[in-house]
């Protein structure tokens, strides 16, 4: 079998999966096995944002929560001005529908990213995770210190945004709604690292002054490669302030930062599906190991360190090598 | 006489209390080599990187055609019409050689803000980057991995990039450095071909070569120019001697 074949036969199968997985979940009286399986999908979609900059670009940003939250907010401040039916600013309604709240995360959270990324760019390496990081805890505070909107205590929204003919109260519907984003996103963004961009992108990472040498200014290559992840980010926190009706500080703390930091490095960074595979690992050993144990974070410290030593190229490359995809 | 490609003038650029370039004026003509040779630390590379525009001169100006680049970036003096080779290889490694040649074609074709066009797949491209890895002798190393390549390839690759960018004039700084004999003489032939179409300012260290290649020679000693002139000229020259040729074992 060629290696291409054997490609669309595994994402075929992948995908008969996930279509599946709410019915086995209900067969096996598992209901909370679709949720596991959301929030997978949800992070994914964070961490291969993150992965486009930070593994694909180079670019170590320790503060892509920012944008998640972001994302998260933009959900639950326009519930809540739908909601009361006060105009946001004193003009904008509040909106509870999905087709309008996700476009509008990707747009705003962009414009952040936009702002966080003209800054953090103008330096690198270290200073640029330090950079990054500082933002990111910026905006926590602020989110912290945002009475109007919950506060500390975080944002509820009673009802997930909704979509025309679909039910969202019903788990499986958002699982769906999630699924299908993630379907877009990803094939948006396979397409988006073989373009030309990412091949610039890409050798951008690998030395920044021989695409000086001919001829490309770095900045604004990596400025839109910024604004891009941040914007992938953002649509994440907008299906997770739906899926948990919530939207909290927490969503922009550092560690969860690390935490989709952690998942890029588990599932393999620079690679499309990697950081999907990241969640799903992630979540999944956070599930059980929690479930075992209240120190979950040291089992979870331990299967890192094997996989930053040993797999070379995090699970990806591990399943790649048991199933011998590569020779 | 026709304006000169590159002009410099009265460059100057200080390192604290060491002088690494000192009042460095040269020119080089259209289609003319220009070597540039000097003992170690002569400051050869740091004057070359000021020419590229990686590093700010402190004093003296650069003009390129007639026009002054001291203002400008790396990229903008590239779009200009410069181009550089370094003298330790600065490719991009996880690409193959092919991949590293079409990405200069491509940077060369205007902005690359092309969010879903495939890059990989375009053929017009790949194939105006095979002729340019034609053109230095690696037709048929195209897939292979930077990774892979052997020294001297590297050198040869580092050619084809420069010259994928299209440039007037090339920053060559120490081609053969590294090469074997007979790698060295490929080298030599390669950018005897190349005279006439581009002109060059040439860094080496191999007397054989840069006498076999250059118009005009500039020795560069404690970044001071103290010698032009034809490869005859230079051989006479006593200071030159003092100063370069006569610390016999210095000569590389």
């Amino acid at each position: 079998m060629t290696q291409s074949s054997s490609k669309f036969l595994i994402s075929v199968c992948v995908m008969v999966a996930l279509v599946a997985l709410p019915f086995f979940a209900d067969m096996l009286g598992q209901p909370a096995l679709t949720s596991l399986a959301t929030r997978v999908l949800i992070y994914g979609i964070a961490a291969a944002s993150l992965n486009f900059v930070l593994g694909f670009g180079g670019m170590v940003s320790f503060g892509h929560a920012a944008f998640f939250g972001v994302g998260g907010y933009v959900v639950g401040i326009l519930y809540q001005h739908y909601a009361s039916g006060e105009p946001l600013f004193g003009f904008l309604p509040g909106t509870n529908q999905l087709l309008v709240t996700l476009p509008a995360a990707v747009l705003i959270s962009g414009a952040v990213a936009a702002v966080i990324g003209a800054l953090s760019l103008r330096t690198s390496g270290v200073q640029f995770i330090m950079i990054t990081l500082a933002f990111a805890q910026m905006l926590f505070f602020f989110f912290v210190s945002l009475k109007a909107y919950g506060g500390d205590d975080g944002l509820i929204i009673r009802r997930a945004n909704e979509v025309p003919g679909l039910n969202m109260r019903d788990k499986q519907t958002i699982y769906y709604v999630c699924l299908v984003a993630a379907i877009v996103f990803f094939a948006l963004l396979s397409k988006l690292v073989n373009s030309r961009f990412g091949y610039v992108i890409a050798g951008l990472r690998q030395s920044e002054q021989r695409m000086a040498a001919i001829g490309l200014s770095a900045y604004r290559y990596k400025l839109v490669a910024f604004v891009i992840s941040g914007m992938g980010a953002g649509l994440a926190g907008a299906l997770m302030a739906n899926f948990m009706r919530f939207a909290s500080p927490d969503m922009l703390h550092w560690t969860k930062s690390g935490e989709l930091m952690v998942m890029v490095i588990l599932g393999g960074v620079g690679t499309v599906f990697g950081p999907l595979i990241g969640a799903g690992t992630f979540i999944v050993l956070e599930s059980l190991l929690a479930s075992w144990t209240e120190n979950w974070q040291l089992g979870l410290g331990l299967i890192l360190l094997f996989v930053v030593l040993y797999t070379q190229g995090g699970v990806q490359a591990l399943l790649e090598r048991v199933f011998g995809r590569r020779s | 006489m026709s304006t000169p490609i590159l002009k410099v003038e009265n460059l100057q650029k200080r390192f604290g209390g060491l002088t690494a370039t000192d009042d460095v004026s040269l020119t080089v003509t259209a289609g003319e080599i220009h070597a540039l040779i000097g003992p170690n630390g002569a400051g050869k590379t740091t004057l070359i990187s000021q020419l590229f525009g990686e590093l700010a001169h402190d004093a003296g100006s650069i003009a390129l055609n007639g026009q002054k680049i001291d203002a400008l970036s790396t990229p903008d003096r590239v779009a200009r019409g410069l181009a550089r080779t370094f003298q330790i290889t600065c490719l991009l490694p996880d690409y193959t050689a092919l991949q590293n040649v079409s990405i200069a074609c491509q940077v060369h074709r205007g902005h690359s803000f092309h969010f879903m066009t495939d890059a990989h797949g375009n053929s017009e491209l790949k194939e105006e980057a095979q002729s340019y890895l034609e053109r230095v002798g690696l037709s048929d190393r195209g897939g292979a991995l930077v990774a892979n390549l052997a020294h001297g390839e590297r050198k040869q690759l580092e050619l084809a990039i420069a010259l994928a960018t299209r440039p007037r004039l090339l920053l060559l700084d120490e081609p053969m450095a590294g090469l074997g004999h007979v790698e060295t003489q490929q080298m030599v032939a390669l950018l005897r071909s190349l005279k006439g179409q581009f002109s060059m300012l040439l860094v080496e260290h191999d007397m054989d070569a840069v006498f076999a290649l250059a118009d005009r020679i500039s020795v560069l000693v404690y970044g001071r120019i103290i010698a032009t002139g034809s490869a005859e000229e230079i051989r006479r020259n006593a200071d030159v001697k003092t100063a370069y040729l006569g610390e016999g074992d210095e000569l590389c």
